[in-house]
């Protein structure tokens, strides 16, 4: 059969091939895991049982439930005081997933670029290629704390360029760059007149300071689209959904394409996220200091086995180098699984500046972290010619 | 250093209540704190009496299915001065009784006795608890099943992690 030649030019993941590995095998740690160990809250569940009890199992609006838009609304206001009327201004999408694909899809021409600081989730370039875009590499450094600097930013715009990508805390690094990097992208965005595409899904997971909106920076709420989700907050990967809230046409343009691809997000889910929004605080701070605490275990952990590690600020991943061991990332990402029994995905899968890194999501619990380090250090201990602490070589 | 009711107080309080046999390097690690300021940290919290013990959680259903747990509530005519406690205290103190609440509503205290078999256990209420000076009325309710305790779910099998091995 013929296929797209397009969709053919999109090289296979990084990550699947390793994933069939796995498959085969027993008694594997898997440090490779992008979702959280905490199921959904019974409460959450709960919700959506009583939604299936009652009959609610039809379509709803394109644009998702109002009661749904509407709290997303006011949770938005409450975190970050950004106001978006849930009537025009909020989509609800089958995760973030189908709001970015619907974000690229409105915004590019065939051939427009756009700037996706990398390494980056795998899912971004691919989106972007599908969606007939360019996705320009903007390379970013461990010594910058995988932070990119907006002069690098600036120097890749062209005249094609439609929008910056961003996704802070960072999936796979963990980057969450300060208030003044931010500032100093948004005015590389105004300056050229791009749309800022901001993926904040792990916005809840920052650490060691308040998370901050992109769309709450001056002047960037007419030109940001917010994208959240459901999946890493409420521990709700597979009930697929998530939204999008930005300016009127833009949401315009998403819901027009969503209601004939998608027509509505699942009924089920969509009641399911009311509730999940509606989770105390402080439930969620235990959350996050249950991965804040693995957060220290892990990056001290892998520092002390010899592969340097940044602290993340953010998210549920640490990016160690692995430039010491002299394997490529896919290299070591294979042998640590067949000879060690422990899963971490392979930098290189996540773009530019990814190769001579690994990514380890600490989305587990304590006991298997500290067995997988353990694993970890006697796989190093026996790679000849290992030179504990070595970082990977600066690259742009 | 730390105070009751801070935030670093309260995450190596609830690390220890996870794991009670985490010591003062884990502690530490999953604090941000030195091992040293750890260590002391605890030992401050043993010394003022929050930290009250370490123990282990375990399910004696299944090392002992025919032993016996008893929820009696009583009620109490209050003493001039002591209210509840001396009664309380006289009830606390015998090794049987596993806890002693004084609560609102019909009655005034829930205990909760543990007793290898039934007749003992109505032998501790019927010679111990109900003879007690100014104990007026005891009811007893005998546990059928543990659903949950402290916390632990204890009927589930725990279930499957089901997540695949690496997702991106
Ligand atoms: C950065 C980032 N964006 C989006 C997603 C997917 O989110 P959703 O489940 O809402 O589609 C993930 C999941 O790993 C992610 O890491």
């Amino acid at each position: 059969m013929k296929l797209a030649a397009h969709v053919q030019a999109i090289p296979p993941s990084g990550i699947r091939r390793l994933f069939d590995v796995v498959a085969q095998m027993d008694d594997v740690i898997s440090l490779g895991v992008g979702e959280p160990d905490f199921g959904t809250a019974w409460r959450v569940r709960e919700a959506a049982i009583y939604g299936l009890e009652r009959g609610r199992t039809s379509y709803t609006g394109n644009s998702g439930l109002l009661e749904l838009r509407q709290a997303v609304s006011a949770a938005l206001r409450g975190r970050y005081d950004l106001v978006y009327d849930p009537d025009a201004e909020v989509l609800i999408a089958v995760g973030v997933s189908e709001a970015l694909d619907l974000a690229l899809r409105a915004l590019l021409d065939p051939g427009d670029e756009v700037l996706v600081p990398q390494p980056c989730y795998v899912a971004y370039p691919p989106c972007v290629a599908l969606a007939g875009g360019v996705a320009v590499a903007v390379g970013t450094r461990a010594a910058e704390g995988f932070v990119p600097a907006a002069a690098a930013l600036e120097a890749a715009v062209t005249p094609r360029t439609r929008a910056i990508l961003l996704n802070y805390p960072s999936n796979p690094t963990g980057a969450v760059p300060d208030e003044a990097a931010l500032r100093a992208i948004a005015a590389v965005a105004a300056r050229h007149d791009l749309v800022v595409i901001s993926d904040e899904i792990y916005d809840r997971l920052a650490y060691d300071a308040p998370h901050v909106a992109f769309a709450g920076l001056p002047g960037m709420r007419e030109r940001t689209l917010l994208l959240n989700g459901f999946s890493k907050t409420y521990g709700m990967t597979g009930w697929r959904v998530g939204y999008a809230a930005g300016p009127e046409p833009l949401i315009a343009a998403m819901t027009k394409i969503h209601q004939y691809t998608a027509l509505c997000a699942s009924r089920p889910a969509q009641e399911a996220a009311i509730e999940a929004l509606r989770t105390p605080d402080c439930a969620v701070q235990a959350m996050v200091d249950e991965y804040d605490g693995r957060r220290r275990v892990i990056v001290s952990g892998l520092n002390r086995i010899g592969l340097p590690c940044h602290l993340p600020r953010g998210a549920f991943y640490a990016f160690p180098s692995i430039a010491g061991t002299g394997l490529s990332a896919t290299e070591f990402a294979e042998r640590l699984l067949v000879e060690a029994r422990v899963a971490v995905a392979p930098g290189d899968a996540f773009g530019v500046g990814g190769e001579g890194h690994i990514r380890c999501a600490y989305a587990t619990g304590l006991p298997k972290i500290e067995e997988a380090l353990a694993r970890m250090e006697r796989f190093l201990a026996g790679l000849p010619g290992f030179v504990p602490g070595r970082a990977a070589a600066a690259r742009g | 250093m730390s105070e009751p009711g801070d935030d670093l107080t309260r995450k190596i309080l609830r690390a220890l209540e996870t794991d009670a046999r985490r010591g003062p390097r884990q502690i530490a690690l999953l604090t941000g704190l030195s091992e040293a300021q750890a260590a002391d940290a605890i030992a401050a919290l043993e010394r003022r009496g929050i930290i009250r013990a370490y123990r282990a959680a375990i399910d004696w259903g299944r090392v002992e299915p025919e032993r016996v747990v008893a929820f009696i509530d009583v009620s109490v005519t209050p003493q001039r001065d002591v209210g509840f406690d001396q009664v309380a205290a006289r009830i606390y103190r015998h090794p049987e009784v596993r806890s002693v609440h004084l609560v609102s509503g019909g009655h005034d205290l829930r205990v909760v006795v543990e007793g290898r078999t039934m007749h003992e256990v109505a032998a501790f209420v019927g010679e111990k608890l109900a003879p007690i000076e100014h104990v007026t009325a005891t009811n007893t309710h005998f546990q059928l099943r543990a659903y949950k305790e402290d916390g632990l779910i204890l009927t589930e099998e725990p279930t499957d992690d089901d997540r695949l091995a690496v997702t991106p």
